[in-house]
């Protein structure tokens, strides 16, 4: 149990019907109206409208709106600890909670590094204020330094659900190999951002066309697909061994995947909302609000990634939300920090592109969000409305229209590039552990 | 915000007319008899970079306008204690510029300036993105010695990947139907420069670039820019330096540019340098009407 549910329970409401709303659950198949009872925390009974007897404490009413199993997002920045000025875990989680997201996974790269023990404790601590439910990923070596594993034992008993270097990647094989042969043996994911670093020195964008008339080096899509497809070969050899790919951004990693999947090795990806929405293209007078790693790509790999996403082949979409301070973006390009925030604008990119534009099964895309991630890092109880399982529930209005305003954003940043987009698809309540946080 | 009317931040979003507008009034400049078009006004130098030819040129263009010019570089300013472009932005304008040249090695540098004060930015020069003022006075040095841009064939030889001065020279030149030929090795004239603008191609072979030729503009193989690149030197004279012999291959009048520096040896050698064909000085004197339009234009006193 996370803190903020331990947080939570004593002054939790006992019973919460959700009525008259659409049920969306992917995991169990159920695609229909439905009421939905939460007690204690956890999902007492679903069923057709009208058939749960007996009172509740609280009602909300859903109709027109659909009821899906609590977001679940397997990559944000929280910053904490050591950089709240971009974000800290109140902020950060406020922002999930408007978002949907009632869990997220917290990327190690801190200031320190979390690869200990106490520094997994000290996030799990109520003073943080986390508002959902918050999952440490823990650094895959000491620092992230990249030479020494970490203890991965110690690290899980404490709680964290996978290990990372995100943002230095394993480059060394042996490490890597070690990585997953560890992590194989304690059924512990290990989470790679695929960058072969020597290739991309002092680059900033995806080297295509557009990198080239604008005078800034550029990252092929080979450095990013050379490390994928060392790291599945090595998933595909070691037994038991877990591999999840971050934020796959090109056609050529996406073959690895594909590879490697039909292998049956164990190895799982998530794609971003700005890689299946925008391209390289998009970027315009060095707009750093549009300088992400991995960079945005190439027509013909965001239209590969949109195929992945329908054929069922992608396992989770995840945001990347990285959050940065205005003084850290609004510099030369070149010299600009990597990262966009990304949590309140998943689900309404998610239902434009995919779901209307691609005609992508709603039911699809609430699994991207729900089902998909949680067989990721196995989190038991979440990712769907069972019967007991944990009451965490979303709910949106799909046809909603609204504006997003980066200046409203309940983040502490505002480094996103849709400032101003028009949105069609809104979160309307967020609840965690049966409380609704969202609108607080 | 938008950039301030009179900003030339590149040459690929000016339309053709205000190119030929700018060479116009280029000719009806001269440093020999000044005019106090920005008479009193303050042209603020920024030079985050090396540079001989734009820096001098851009202050005695400044000077022969009437305008008084202040150089800030990165070395014994603020810059070097760690303040951001845009900070140092802020405070040349509070200390009363009313234009702004930059050069600085990040592609893209001028449109962060240009997007957050409020006075016209001229790019001088901004990383491998391009060179605006460059492509002008060429443009104007290829005028006065080959009347008309029509029908025309430049080759460009060596260090296009990493030469701003190509990039906005393809821009121009193609605005105007030029036939422009990039030539080099892959990893100096990559395949993909050919989608920089209509008309553009890429070729390995110095022949096939020189062939026809109408004006051929050599390129310095930047080594301080080179990071990780295999560039066999020799192997680059042999295939590509620019000689005498080489030179018989375009056309008759075939005229030699080089944006400076040279090196003498590598890229090109001391007969091609100096001799007749070369209109290398020429161009550098070129650049000061050049860059006192570019500096008129500005202030909207282009008229």
């Amino acid at each position: 149990m996370t803190s903020s549910e331990k947080n939570r329970n004593h002054r939790l409401s006992a019973s919460l019907l959700i009525k008259g709303g659409h049920l969306i659950d992917p995991a169990v198949r159920i695609d229909a109206p439905m009421d939905v009872l939460l007690k204690h925390g956890r999902v007492a009974e679903v069923a057709v409208p009208g058939k749960i007897k007996g009172g509740a404490d609280e009602k909300f009413d859903a109709r027109g709106l659909v009821v899906a199993p609590g977001f679940i997002d397997l990559h944000v920045h929280l910053r904490e600890p050591g950089q709240a000025y971009k974000e800290t875990i109140a902020t950060g989680t406020a922002a999930a909670a408007a978002g949907g997201f009632t869990t997220v996974c917290t990327m190690p790269n801190t200031a320190p590094v979390v690869d200990s023990v106490e520094w997994i404790e000290w996030l799990r601590e109520p003073e943080r204020g986390a508002v959902v439910n918050v999952f440490s990923i823990a650094a895959a070596t000491r620092a992230s330094k990249g030479a020494i594993l970490s203890d991965f034992r110690a690290l899980q008993a404490a709680g964290a659900i996978a290990v990372t270097d995100d943002g230095k990647p394993i480059l060394d094989d042996g490490i890597m190999r070690e990585a997953l042969v560890l992590g194989g043996e304690l059924n512990f994911p290990v989470v790679q951002h695929a960058e072969d670093t020597r290739m991309t020195e002092n680059c900033s964008m995806h080297a295509g066309a557009r990198s080239f008339r604008l005078g800034l080096r550029g990252m092929t899509a080979a450095a990013e697909a050379s490390i994928v497809e060392r790291d599945v070969q090595l998933a595909t050899q070691i037994p038991n061994a877990r591999l999840h790919v971050a934020h796959l951004s090109t056609a050529d990693a996406l073959k690895s995947v594909r590879r490697g999947k039909r292998a049956k090795a164990r190895v799982t990806f998530e794609v971003t909302p700005h890689h299946f929405t925008l391209t390289d293209e998009d970027m315009r007078d060095y707009d750093s609000n549009f300088k992400m790693n991995p960079p945005l790509r190439s027509a013909s790999d965001r239209e590969a990634i949109l195929v992945a996403l329908a054929d069922g082949s992608v396992d989770a979409i995840a945001t990347d939300h990285a959050p940065h301070a205005a003084h850290e973006k609004e510099m030369e390009f070149e010299r600009a920090a990597f990262g966009i925030t990304g949590l309140e604008t998943a689900l309404a990119l998610a239902l434009s592109r995919l779901h209307r534009e691609k005609r992508i099964p709603l039911t699809r895309v609430v699994e991207l969000f729900t089902a998909g991630p949680a067989r990721c890092f196995d989190l038991r109880g979440r990712g769907s409305l069972a019967r007991d399982a944990i009451a965490d529930v979303t709910i949106f209005d799909p046809k909603k229209k609204w504006t997003f305003e980066a200046r409203q954003s309940l983040s502490k940043s505002r480094n996103t590039p849709f400032d101003g987009w028009q949105m069609t698809g809104k979160v309307i309540a967020t609840i965690v552990g049966g409380k609704i946080v969202y609108p607080g | 915000m938008n950039p301030a009317r009179g900003s030339l931040l590149g040459i690929e979003h000016l339309e053709a007319a205000e190119i030929l507008r700018l060479l116009k009034f280029a000719r009806r400049m001269n440093p020999d008899k000044p005019r106090p078009l920005l008479k009193g006004r303050r042209v603020l130098l920024l030079f985050y970079e090396a540079s001989t030819r734009t820096r001098s040129s851009f202050e005695i263009a400044a000077k022969s306008l009437g305008a008084h010019t202040v150089l800030i570089q990165a070395i014994g300013s603020s810059i070097e204690k760690g303040e951001s472009l845009l900070d140092t932005g802020y405070t040349v304008r509070a200390v009363g510029a009313d234009i702004i040249v930059i050069r600085h090695p990040n592609a893209g540098a001028p449109y962060l300036m240009a997007q957050h004060i409020d006075v016209p930015v001229i790019n001088a020069g901004d990383g491998l993105h391009e060179h605006p003022s460059q492509a002008l006075l060429d443009a104007y040095t290829i005028l006065r010695n080959k009347k008309t841009f029509k029908g025309l064939q430049v080759a460009i030889v060596g260090d296009i990947f990493h030469s701003r001065v190509a990039r906005s020279a393809c821009h121009l030149l193609s605005k105007f139907g030029v036939k422009i030929i990039l030539c080099g090795p892959p990893e100096l004239a990559p395949d993909i420069a050919s989608t920089l603008a209509p008309g553009v191609r890429v070729t390995r072979h110095i022949e096939d670039a020189l062939r026809g030729t109408d004006v051929v503009m050599l390129l310095r193989v930047q080594k301080e820019r080179l990071a990780g690149m295999k560039i066999d030197l020799p192997d680059y004279i042999a295939r590509y330096q620019m000689t005498p012999g080489r030179l018989k291959m375009a056309k008759k009048d075939t005229i030699v540019m080089h944006p400076g520096p040279i090196i003498r040896g590598l890229e090109l050698t001391s007969e091609v340098a100096d001799g007749a064909q070369a209109r290398i000085l020429e161009e550098v004197r070129n650049g000061v009407p050049t860059r006192m339009a570019i500096l008129a234009r500005a202030l909207g006193r282009m008229r």
